[in-house]
């Protein structure tokens, strides 16, 4: 019976590490449904990005309010984890605060700061919920936004103040268990923490320790369903911020992704020499993108890394002005694509044979066809995600498979290819303007 | 100088007198066949034949380098266009491109080198900025634009798609004139909503149109000029200022016709 806890404690943590063991296969495999794209050039460059942007959280600054509230949850993510470093321990070698002892009163300088983080992210915790559900910042209630994302990012805000207060109440028990039974480690004073315990004064030591024990799993396997809850919701980005940013598109934003593809034709058509025409693909892969397979591996990422904050939209030019365009929507749509294909695929299901696709059943052309390519999307995400790219691959799609852009881009692509002008002026014009202005 | 007295030499005439110019002003579709845009392609000129610029253009042989064909998915097309540009321009034996269009200075600039057409490109603000650092175009001061108040609009293309913020800027203030920016400028600045391809096509069904919320923008800095450095940005705001009809006391003027205007060419 002794080592019942211990047990316990082995057993939480296994089936906690086999669901993220599972859970992050899928997601690999899922990103994998992507095609193949080279992002490893520049390396210092990249570590830069991730560093400032990942790291740093420099782009997140461009508003400063929201940004100094998720900088105290983040701070407070990282640091307080160190914490749960001496749960691990004291879990599995059935010790009580094994550190204080060790470290003697910086051990209770220590949770002393790890209390201050742990008020600063009820703090914001709780100024989120009211800039979400009270003030209604409107980026958080745009059409893309009902039902499930609204009530992930409300999930996440509470689960993260009940396991704040789980730490609080733990080391407020703690505090008065010390003062009756002098086996048990002696801390010093929490600042915080004693501001709860006249709720718990007056409990005998047995009442006491069993709440101080509660608030303790409570806290562990809170924080183990909550990492395995983060990969089945929008705040993947804790993890995924930091790959997401390595791999940014570290060309100029107003570059568009060659094909060779289309080179290698293009060439053939205009006989000039074409490199490895004499061993062609066999297998000539659709033009643009229609589901989640065309995309590149990195936009699917770069939808798993989405925290759904709606900056992008709320910059998009097409979005401000009414149109359905939402970039959000672009990444939300085809991270759900993604899961779907993948979740199917895993069952031994028909996967992207389910005669559905990304775009069509997902995302309209109504939608890809608003965008002006302005890149504010781009510039505006805090993880540098690209929701510019996937559109413009969609673009393609319609207009080399289907034939199916709007008729006044089909009359100007017309234009280009007989006048050589997307307007319909006669290309023998072309020089006209120097006429009256020529001295000759 | 007056209107008549322009060289406007063509790479053509220039290759038959053994002759190579310094840089070729790639004019581009707006700049040859809209009518407000042949103005500032006209006032650029000036500023070249002033300073005194080797250049030349492609007249008859210049075409649409694809952006619009790309940015709307018909990358066929693009890489046609594309193709037959570089074949032109590499059989000219072009090594330096300055433009007045961002989109064809982002074409020709980051996608030409994937197709094998490598060639130093420079919009003409970063062009003009440059002339005035070199002393090349001097700014009288107390000029025509002394003290009246003019902004900005930035050029996605320029802008967040080339990181190309300060040199209009820099430019500007060689005017003499107070620069005042919208609220949303530099990397936060508003699309005029034609780029992507939208210029050639209606928009979508929404509740405003983007080129009235950017000149509202534009109206709110209370300046009397609203500077452009870019063609389809010129007609949105233009079309702007005359939906909110404003058009008697606000122009649209591109950096060239500033600067040509100040220098009273």
């Amino acid at each position: 019976m002794e080592y019942l806890p211990q047990i316990a404690f082995v057993v939480v943590i296994a089936v906690a590490t086999y669901l993220l063991y599972k859970r992050i296969t899928q997601i690999r495999k899922n990103i994998l449904l992507g095609r193949k794209e080279s992002r490893t050039d520049q390396r210092p460059k990249r570590w830069k990005t991730m560093w400032l942007v990942a790291f740093g959280q420099k782009k997140m600054f461009k508003r400063i309010v929201p940004a100094f509230l998720h900088l105290l949850i983040y701070v407070g993510f990282l640091v307080i984890n160190l914490e749960v470093l001496e749960f691990v321990i004291d879990g599995l070698a059935g010790t009580h605060r094994i550190f204080a002892p060790l470290l003697g009163d910086f051990y209770t300088v220590l949770i002393n700061i790890f209390e201050f983080l742990t008020v600063g992210v009820l703090v914001s915790c709780i100024a989120f919920l009211i800039r979400r559900n009270i003030l209604k910042v409107k980026r958080f209630h745009s059409p893309e936004m009902k039902k499930w994302p609204t009530l992930d990012a409300n999930l996440i805000l509470v689960i993260e103040i009940i396991l704040m207060f789980a730490i609080l109440t733990m080391n407020a028990t703690d505090m008065l268990i010390q003062g009756q039974d002098e086996h048990y480690a002696q801390t010093g004073k929490f600042f915080f923490s004693s501001f709860l315990t006249p709720l718990f004064e007056g409990l005998n030591v047995s009442t006491l320790i069993l709440i101080e024990r509660s608030a303790w799993w409570f806290h562990i396997v809170g924080i183990l369903a909550f990492a395995v809850y983060v990969t089945y919701s929008k705040h993947l980005h804790i993890a995924l911020a930091f790959p997401n940013t390595w791999y940014s598109n570290l060309k100029a934003k107003g570059h568009m992704e060659n094909m060779p593809v289309v080179t290698n034709e293009v060439k053939m058509m205009l006989g000039m020499p074409v490199e490895g025409a004499e061993n062609p693909p066999t297998e000539v892969a659709r033009f643009g993108a229609k589901d989640v397979n065309d995309l590149s591996w990195v936009n699917i990422m770069n939808a798993y890394s989405c925290t759904e904050c709606g900056r992008c939209s709320s910059e998009c030019p097409a979005n401000q002005t009414g149109k359905k365009l939402s970039p959000r929507k672009i990444m939300m749509d085809t991270r759900d694509r993604a899961e779907e294909v993948g979740a199917s695929l895993a069952k031994g299901g028909k996967g992207l044979e389910d005669g559905k696709s990304l775009l069509g059943d997902y995302i309209t052309k109504e939608e890809i066809n608003a965008c002006t390519s302005c890149n504010a999307c781009v510039e505006a995400c805090p993880v540098n995600i690209d929701p510019l790219s996937i559109i413009l691959q969609m673009r393609r799609y319609v207009a080399m498979e289907e034939s199916g852009s709007p008729a006044s881009w089909n009359s100007m692509f017309q234009n280009v290819e007989t006048n050589f002008a997307p307007w319909k002026f006669a290309p023998t014009d072309r020089f006209k303007w120097a006429k009256d202005v020529k001295n000759d | 100088m007056s209107e008549n007295n322009l060289s406007v030499p063509t790479m053509a005439e220039m290759t038959a007198k053994g002759e190579t110019p310094e840089v070729l002003f790639w004019v581009g579709c707006a700049g040859s066949f809209d009518d407000r845009y042949k103005k500032v392609t006209i006032a650029f000129i000036k500023i070249l034949e002033k300073v005194g610029i080797s250049y030349a253009v492609l007249g008859e042989e210049e075409t649409c380098t694809g952006d619009p064909a790309r940015r709307a998915g018909n990358e066929f097309l693009f890489q046609m266009q594309a193709m037959a540009n570089i074949q032109v321009l590499d059989g000219y034996g072009v090594k330096k491109i300055v433009t007045a269009c961002p989109h064809c200075f982002n074409t020709l600039k980051n996608e030409y080198p994937d197709l094998g057409g490598n060639y130093e490109v420079i919009h003409h603000s970063t062009f003009l900025q440059q002339l005035i650092n070199e002393g090349k175009v001097k700014m009288k001061g107390g000029g025509e634009f002394k003290g009246k108040k003019i902004t900005y609009h930035d050029s996605c293309y320029l802008g967040r798609a080339n990181n190309i913020y300060e040199a209009p800027r820099e430019v500007l203030q060689a005017l003499d004139a107070e620069l005042v920016e919208m609220k949303r400028c530099r990397t936060k600045g508003l699309c005029c909503g034609a780029g992507g391809a939208q210029m050639f096509k209606d928009a979508e069904p929404g509740n405003k149109e983007v080129n009235i919320e950017r000149t509202e923008d534009a109206l709110a800095t209370g300046a009397n000029i609203i500077a452009a450095a870019c063609p389809f940005c010129m007609t949105m705001m233009r079309d702007g200022v005359k939906g909110k009809e404003k058009e008697d006391s606000v122009e649209v003027l591109d950096l060239a016709e500033l600067i040509a205007k100040n220098e009273g060419l």
